[in-house]
């Protein structure tokens, strides 16, 4: 359907979807290079051990060997670098021990890589890697981050003291803090963990490196997030090759969830390897690799104590977390538990007095590094956890408890932005709105009396409330640069008008999922009054898009679109001129109205593409003008974005094994203005799915040796269709105040409000039926379940 | 994810399977979906793969001489949906419809089920509680083993080197025999976690069994022989080796397998 104004707000289907359903994406497996070589790994099969000799001889002569290298051969280059750099609190610098591309002398996790075996075929690269024989010392291994601290514990690194990577504090002084705690009516305290998680994006990561001798020129096909970034991390900080030398491609990639943003050692090492090989290098991780390699999310040990008065306003909030970072500091790993969780402590609520105080900490086990909310649902589940317990435990409704405590509506405009305890200022927010809204469509007060009926017949019903916030459209350069990032976060986009007048539009953001290719086309032809045909969105080659930082965080929009909206506005400016001239009227005296230029108080009027076509044959054209429409902007948004919302869940508990039972979602989420309101709805569902995955199924664990004992989806449970109702969405639209397109971001809400919902609902249940439970771990088995009611 | 190197022998007859495996290291492909998995893995490195999925011998449900014939390469999709399963064994149609997922109902077979073993498969407590026989066939003739001699430890049966499942067979009930099969899935795979299968006879007599429970699917004669539903689930999965792992420990397990024997013994009360 072609229609040419007011597409935003519509529910326009995804371009991409016709060559994703019908099987003719092309992922970076696809690709296959002339003279293309494949590389297999030896990777350590124990957690922590001295690697004493590896032979490689018998390998050497395999069939379909090309060539095969250790750790002694990539002694001199590099490791993969961290990105943001986080200071102990005493002022020195995180420790950031080497993550070689080939570990020579110790292997500090299970899967860490030994040696690569290049063939001529995959099944003899598999075969080859299998002859390399390697001798190891087995060590004791370390994966609990509360203990790697102590004393004698077993040492990842010896570069890195008992195991602490840095430790930190935010917010207000601790001693104010805790007299605020000290001085409470009630203080709720729970000591609980945020699991590890696989991330598991559908398509495995994969790597395509090739090198042209002749042009001395490089190419990555990489299933990235950010080609660009994993261009200058690469080139700059691992293997020291000049950034116009190489060309980094993200194709297709199917999902990521955070886990492709990181560069990781095997696109250095592949990039390395084609150098020395003149041969193309493919590889395409096993599922049972992605489950040991690519980077896990979550995993805090965390004890947090919030104060209420006798009405039940909040006091203070103290948190103590221990963040695992796994065996290595992966790109943002240090970021995460800091300036992405410390940094949202306040919630929605008014709490005067907030300290965090963390340790960040490596063990012998997967790096962990941003997933889905990253940081955000970290936080949010420590606060809406501990409102429904403190509800729980002061006797008082858990919806009231936060209308309380809630800070008051403010639009960033007439009002000004929330100034938090924790270094924020929160853009604008209303959100007694979306509680009042979630209530309104869950029908409480119903609830609850279907609740005690339900006791009274021996069933547990729970109800539980999330109301979040997150930050998104990571942010203002000089704000993140302030606080350790060594990138700047805007954002570029690029307007090419052809000379017909349709549009190219390339954009630094990269869609793995989230259809930017529909989203972003629906932004340039509603602004400028064409059918949605007439655009293509370019993303992913740093060949074809100037610059880019990548999309997470939920930044692509808000940010990237917000730099294509720049760039619009350029190519509106010219056009007056060029349309001026031609009616030799002043350009100040020229409007663009719905797909044209028009002279003020005239019949005179041309179309876009007659204009376009001037500007490239410029015959009749303003003197002093460049021919050309074409126009590229950076943007640095002023703030981050706020997106807010309520989730409520609501369970059915068996009480004879423990099984809960999702029986209702309800999800009401403030992301802003809406351009297309299924893609959201879309990112709501799938985000809401993956928290309830961590509420209730999924977990990454391991044995005390730091063995993956659920390395398999036979072990490790994915959330699936039937095991949730229909999700119930709604939105609430509080436009961002900052950005030109007033969108805030909605890739991770649903992942961030969903998982505390599903446990306090659980919680709830139990409480209806007289089990006084604190805390589940979660995921939220039946035994675990049944367990708690057992005491 | 790819296995080691292998010869492929696609056979269209049971003689003919029969006869390939007795030359080498050779292992029956069915539906693939135990055997294959294991293979990429490389926990698995057969020599040689015997197709038997294209041997029409092998498919197909009847009733025959008083006995219901299951085809060891009947799949568990068809095994869901037949009509002759429904009205007379009812219960091997709802076991079917719950293991794993549609892709695995339409490639796995009831015959690779049995032959692998797991002991969290859902075949186990099914067979033992409909007193099937499985019919096995070599190079020296036809077996008749009786479900209860079938099942030997983890992973280990009665079959012998060589040997294919060539046939389920299962006494037609009589009149007024009642069934049920009630499940806990693992979550993960949704292997049975426990697998309670309860065939009442006309007479009242019960046979219980359990799957996923122990190592080896088993008939618990001590419940079977209780005098009330009370006083079987109180004596259920008692005296033997319960498993455990990170989705139920030993103690829940047993518990579970009292529940699910209560909901089974329901259902037929
Ligand atoms: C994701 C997933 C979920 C599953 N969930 C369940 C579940 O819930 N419940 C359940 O019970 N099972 C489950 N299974 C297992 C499934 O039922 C398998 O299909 C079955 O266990 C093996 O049957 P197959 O035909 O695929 O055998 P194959 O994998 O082909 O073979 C398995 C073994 O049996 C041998 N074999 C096969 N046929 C014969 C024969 N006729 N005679 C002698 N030996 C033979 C093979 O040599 C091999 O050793 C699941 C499997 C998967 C992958």
């Amino acid at each position: 359907m072609s229609t040419t104004h007011g597409l935003i707000g519509k529910s326009v289907k995804r371009v991409e979807d016709r060559r994703f359903i019908t099987g003719h994406g092309k992922y970076t497996d696809d690709i296959i290079l002339p003279g293309q070589t494949y590389a297999s790994f030896v990777r350590s099969p124990y957690a922590h051990a001295k690697i004493l000799s590896v032979d490689t001889n018998a390998a050497a002569s395999m069939p379909g060997v090309v060539a095969i290298f250790t750790g002694a051969d990539v002694e001199n280059v590099n490791g993969v670098p961290c990105g943001w750099q986080v200071n102990f609190k005493n002022g020195h610098h995180m420790k950031e021990p080497k993550h070689p591309l080939l570990v020579a002398d110790k292997a500090k996790h299970v899967g860490d890589a030994i040696a690569i075996v290049i063939a001529e075929s995959q099944a003899e690269a598999v075969d080859a890697a299998e002859a390399i024989v390697v001798e190891y010392e087995e060590l004791p291994a370390i994966v609990d981050a509360s203990k790697a601290v102590e004393d004698g514990a077993p040492q990842v690194h010896d570069s890195a003291p008992n195991n602490i990577c840095f430790d930190w504090a935010l917010g207000n002084p601790i001693e104010e803090v805790d007299a605020a705690i000290a001085a409470s009516a009630h203080v709720t305290t729970l000591d609980f963990v945020n699991q590890r998680l696989v991330p598991n994006a559908i398509e495995p990561r994969a790597y395509n490196a090739s090198y042209d001798q002749y042009n001395d020129k490089y190419t990555l096909y990489t299933s990235t997030q950010n080609p660009h970034l994993i261009r200058l991390l690469m080139c700059a900080f691992v293997l020291g090759i000049p950034e116009h030398r190489v060309r980094v491609v993200g194709p297709d990639v199917g999902g990521g969830f955070g886990s492709k943003i990181f560069h990781y050692t095997e696109e250095a090492l592949l990039t390395w390897c084609t150098h020395k090989l003149r041969r193309p290098v493919k590889w395409t991780s096993t599922r049972s690799e992605s489950f040991l390699l690519d980077a896990h999310g979550r995993d805090h040990i965390t004890k947090a104590d919030m104060g209420f008065d006798a009405s039940g306003n909040i006091t203070a909030l103290r948190v103590k977390t221990y963040a695992n970072l796994g065996a290595y500091l992966s790109t943002f790993a240090s970021c995460v538990p800091s300036y992405l969780h410390g940094t949202l402590l306040q919630g929605l609520y008014t709490t005067p007095k907030i300290n965090i105080d963390l340790v960040a900490v490596f063990t012998n086990t997967t790096a962990v590094d941003a997933y889905r909310g990253a940081g955000r649902p970290e936080a949010t589940y420590l606060l809406e956890r501990l409102l429904d317990l403190a509800a729980h435990e002061m006797n008082m409704d858990p919806a009231e408890l936060r209308f309380k405590n809630f800070i008051p509506p403010f639009d960033g405009v007439t009002q000004p932005g929330y100034q938090t305890q924790v270094a924020l200022q929160y853009d604008s927010g209303n959100y007694h709105g979306v509680l009042e809204k979630g209530l309104a469509m869950l029908g409480y007060e119903d609830f609850r009396k279907a609740q005690k009926e339900a006791a009274n017949n021996g069933k547990l019903l729970g109800v539980g409330f999330s109301t979040y916030i997150e930050a998104c459209g990571i942010a203002p350069s000089a704000v993140v640069g302030s606080l350790g990032a060594r990138a700047g976060l805007y954002e570029v986009g690029h307007v090419r008008v052809q000379p017909s007048g349709k549009i190219s539009v390339y954009t630094g953001a990269h869609s793995h999922g989230q259809g930017h290719e529909t989203t972003f086309a629906q932004v340039v032809a509603d602004k400028l009054g064409l059918p949605m045909e007439d655009v293509e969105i370019v993303h992913g080659d740093s060949e074809a898009v100037a610059f880019g930082m990548g999309t997470y965080g939920s930044r692509s929009l808000a940010v990237g679109g917000s730099a294509i909206i720049k760039s619009l506005e350029k190519v509106i400016e010219k056009g007056k001129k060029i349309a001026a001239h031609k009616f030799e009227a002043n350009p100040e005296d020229v409007d663009f109205v719905e797909g044209r230029f028009v002279v003020k108080g005239t019949h005179h009027s041309a179309p876009f593409s007659d204009i376009a076509l001037r500007a490239y044959v410029p015959h009749h054209y303003p003197a002093g003008l460049e021919p050309g429409l074409d126009f590229s902007s950076f943007y640095d948004p002023a703030n981050f974005t706020y997106p807010f919302g309520c989730h409520i869940a609501v369970v059915e508990v068996d009480k004879e094994t423990g099984k809960v039972q999702l029986t209702r979602f309800v999800a009401v989420d403030d992301v802003g203005n809406i351009i297309n309101p299924m893609i959201v709805e879309g990112q709501i569902h799938g985000g809401v799915v993956q928290g309830v995955g961590q509420a209730l199924f999924e977990g990454a664990e391991y044995d005390e040796n730091g063995q993956l004992t659920n390395g398999s989806y036979m072990d490790y449970c994915m959330p699936r269709a039937d095991d949730f109702p229909m999700i119930e969405t709604a939105s609430q639209v509080t436009p961002c105040p900052h950005n030109p397109l007033g969108v805030k971001g909605a890739g991770e809400a649903g992942c961030i409000g969903s998982t505390p919902a599903v446990v306090n609902a659980v919680i709830d249940a139990l409480w209806s039926g007289g089990h006084k439970v604190k805390d589940i771990r979660m995921p939220l088995t039946s035994e675990r379940v049944w367990r708690a009611m057992q005491q | 994810m790819i296995p080691v190197a292998f010869d492929y022998q696609r056979a269209v007859t049971v003689d003919e399977a029969i006869a390939a495996l007795s030359s080498g290291d050779g292992k029956i492909l069915a539906g693939g979906h135990s055997l294959l998995p294991a293979m990429k893995l490389r926990l698995n490195q057969p020599a040689k793969l015997v197709d038997i999925s294209k041997i029409d011998a092998l498919k197909g449900i009847k009733e025959e001489d008083g006995e219901i014939v299951i085809g060891a390469g009947t799949t568990h999709g068809t095994i869901a949906s037949d009509d002759l399963i429904k009205s007379k064994l009812p219960f091997f149609a709802t076991a079917a419809a719950l293991i794993g997922d549609v892709q695995v109902r339409n490639h796995g077979t009831i015959g690779g089920s049995l032959a692998h073993a797991d002991p969290a498969a859902d075949w186990g407590a099914l067979v033992l509680a409909a007193d099937a026989a499985i019919i096995t066939k070599g190079s020296s003739g036809s077996r008749r083993v009786a479900a209860v001699d079938f099942f030997q430890g983890l992973f280990t049966t009665a079959l012998e080197d060589g040997e294919i499942i060539t046939e389920v067979r299962i006494p037609v009930p009589a009149e007024g025999t009642k069934t049920s099969y009630q499940k806990f899935s693992q979550p993960a795979s949704r292997f049975a976690i426990v697998g309670c299968a309860i065939m009442k006879k006309a007479d009242g007599k019960i046979n219980i069994a359990f799957t996923g429970v122990g190592e080896v699917p088993f008939r618990d004669s001590a419940a079977e022989s209780a005098a009330s539903i009370e006083a079987a689930v109180t004596a259920a999965a008692e005296g033997i080796t319960v498993m455990s792992d990170h989705f139920a420990s030993e103690e829940y397990r047993k518990h579970l397998a009292k529940v699910y024997l209560r909901k089974a013994l329901e259902a037929v009360a």
